[in-house]
């Protein structure tokens, strides 16, 4: 029988071959909870009887949504979720270790081949290495930690075709941007997506997760990229969709004419070509996120920023995705190169994205954002507008103040020099 | 079940049930004071326990917090009613023991009595006499309906069955 990727990886878990809309209970490689999250799974799992974890080397839990904690209320959820941990035995990714997403890619807690659920909607990210991984809530989380299994309905897969060369300019943000804008919110709900194609061969990792993990935003189970190109710090068994595979549809995209993409408020599926936008004025400019606060991310926006400095009416934050994300950039004089043009880093997380602390916009504010959602309210306040972007637009337009297209302010540096 | 309906338009997204800086509390008496509160300050002033929140397509669109469906069961909402679910929310809700009663598109209007008979399958709408069948619920999540949700149910059972 020819399947899908995400067939084939959920075949060999149940131990049998599965078919699109079967419910099955599936057991699962690694699980993980957020600080968002894991409090109300530790409950759920106390109440639903409490004792050992399924796996304590497998239950992976990190604070990163409101990290360092904000105030006393979530300082003793932190807490408490270091104490389960200690108690259990299992892995904790403390206060600045990073974005959960990242940690658990950088830390190979989420392989080729695998099912991996966490309890967070950005989890379906590790389907750039591969993964077979979705997002839940807290008590499906629970249950997760008590019996390493869960019931998921197979989901039919949708294949899209990105063929053509990227135009240079262009990044896999854009892409996604894209791609999100011609689905809609819920154009693949409750459906897998596999990527593949010319135009994303080339991928690194970290464009290979900015393009998974916004899966979600088109209402994806999961979503999965061709391994064709994927490199990795060790040795791993790509698994490869079959050609006779059956798929829910196929969609094809040719990106060759591609331009820099922006999503507008107040949803991600609102999306039009930068050039729309052009010279709309920005008080915030935000980096960081699962879906790009990555190395190659501020080394985008520091190839922007070199040697100038941002308008002054505007404040700049970056969180970067992960302390070795911010190590590197330290190592390579990216951070000096972006703190100089007047960036200000704060702790690896995901605070400004979800609006907890580290940068709420004001009144009326206008935020050019790297993130994945701009829903009314999501950074904090539901009076302000977040327009997403690629670092280098966030960048180029934490520059000039107003939203600019970076190839306009890179020709300048090279007519200049 | 009968109540009133406080009717939603589509993609009704979770920062709109519950802004993600609410969320960091296990108090849901808590979350329920801020649910709704971009999208309807005055819900919780003008809803009644035993009301239903009835919307249009991708009810709970984006993250996975379970505090979405806490707050709106806390805050006294006895069903959610919507055309379609996104994922998370409608496993959300059922874990934690919130009906969610998928309907297909429909024409309920704010104000509007509706009546829901989950194990008929069955949703009248008393103001304008109509009805509506609803979409049927995957057997595993029907027996952990029936049980209250997640947590009674692997008291119970230890494990999942299918």
């Amino acid at each position: 029988m020819s399947q899908t990727a995400v067939e084939k990886i959920l075949s060999q878990h149940v131990g049998q071959p599965v078919r699109p809309d079967e419910l099955v209970i599936v057991p699962v490689d690694a699980i993980m909870a957020s600080d968002a999250t894991a409090p109300y799974a530790i409950r759920a799992f106390e109440e639903m009887g409490g004792g050992e974890l399924w796996r304590p080397d497998k239950v992976i839990l990190v604070i990163d949504h409101a990290a360092p904690a904000p105030n006393q209320r979530i300082s003793n959820l932190h807490r408490m979720m270091r104490e389960f941990a200690q108690e259990k035995g299992c892995r904790l990714y403390d206060v600045g270790a990073g974005i959960c997403h990242q940690v658990m890619v950088e830390n190979r807690h989420a392989q080729p081949g695998e099912v991996v659920i966490g309890a967070d909607s950005h989890s379906c990210a590790y389907g750039a290495v591969g993964a077979f991984a979705t997002g839940v809530g807290s008590t499906d989380l629970a249950a997760l930690m008590r019996t390493g299994k869960t019931w998921l309905k197979i989901p039919p897969t949708i294949r899209i075709e990105l063929t053509g060369r990227l135009p240079a300019g262009t990044v896999a943000k854009d892409v996604i941007l894209f791609l999100v804008g011609q689905l809609g919110l819920s154009g693949a709900s409750y459906q897998a997506i596999e990527y593949t194609g010319e135009a994303i061969d080339g991928l690194t990792l970290a464009g290979r997760m900015t393009l998974a993990s916004m899966s979600v935003e088109m209402g994806a189970k999961a979503g999965i990229v061709d391994p064709r190109g994927l490199e990795l710090p060790y040795r791993f068994e790509p698994v490869w969709a079959d050609k006779q595979a059956h798929y829910a549809q196929v969609l094809r995209f040719d990106l060759s004419n591609l331009s820099p993409q922006i999503s507008v408020p107040h949803s991600p599926d609102q999306v039009v070509p930068l050039e729309d936008v052009q010279g709309t004025r920005v008080t915030m400019a935000f980096i960081g996120t699962c879906t790009n606060g990555r190395f190659e991310d501020l080394q985008a926006a520091a190839a922007v920023l070199k040697g100038r400095s941002i308008a002054p009416h505007v404040r700049m934050i970056i969180a970067p995705a992960s302390r070795e994300v911010f190590n590197q950039a330290l190592q390579e004089g990216v951070v000096e190169t972006l703190s100089q043009a007047g960036a200000t880093f704060v702790t690896p997380g995901c605070g400004p994205c979800v609006g907890t602390h580290l940068g709420v916009p004001g009144d009326e504010e206008v935020v050019i954002s790297s993130a994945n959602r701009n829903f009314r309210g999501r950074m904090g306040n539901p009076n302000a507008r977040i327009y997403l972007a690629s670092p280098a637009v966030v960048a180029a337009t934490a520059l000039c103040g107003v939203i600019t297209d970076p190839g306009q302010v890179m020709e300048n540096t090279a007519s200049s020099s | 079940m009968k109540g009133k309906v406080h009717l939603y338009g589509d993609h009704v997204d979770t920062d709109q049930i519950i802004p993600g800086a609410y969320t960091k509390t296990l108090d849901v008496d808590e979350l329920a004071s801020h649910v709704f509160e971009y999208l309807d300050p005055d819900f919780r002033t003008r809803m009644n326990s035993g009301d239903f929140v009835v919307a249009g397509e991708d009810f709970g669109c984006g993250s996975s917090r379970e505090q979405a469906p806490l707050a709106l069961k806390a805050a006294g909402v006895a069903a959610v009613v919507a055309s379609s679910f996104a994922r998370i929310f409608y496993r959300n809700a059922i874990n934690i023991g919130l009906s969610v009663v998928e309907i297909g598109p429909h024409e309920i209007e704010n104000g509007s009595e509706l009546e829901i008979d989950l194990k008929a399958g069955a949703l009248t709408d008393l103001t304008a006499q109509r009805t509506y069948p609803t979409a049927k619920i995957p057997a595993v999540m029907l027996d952990i309906l029936n049980e209250g949700g997640l947590v009674p149910y692997l008291k119970k059972h230890g494990d999942y069955q299918l």
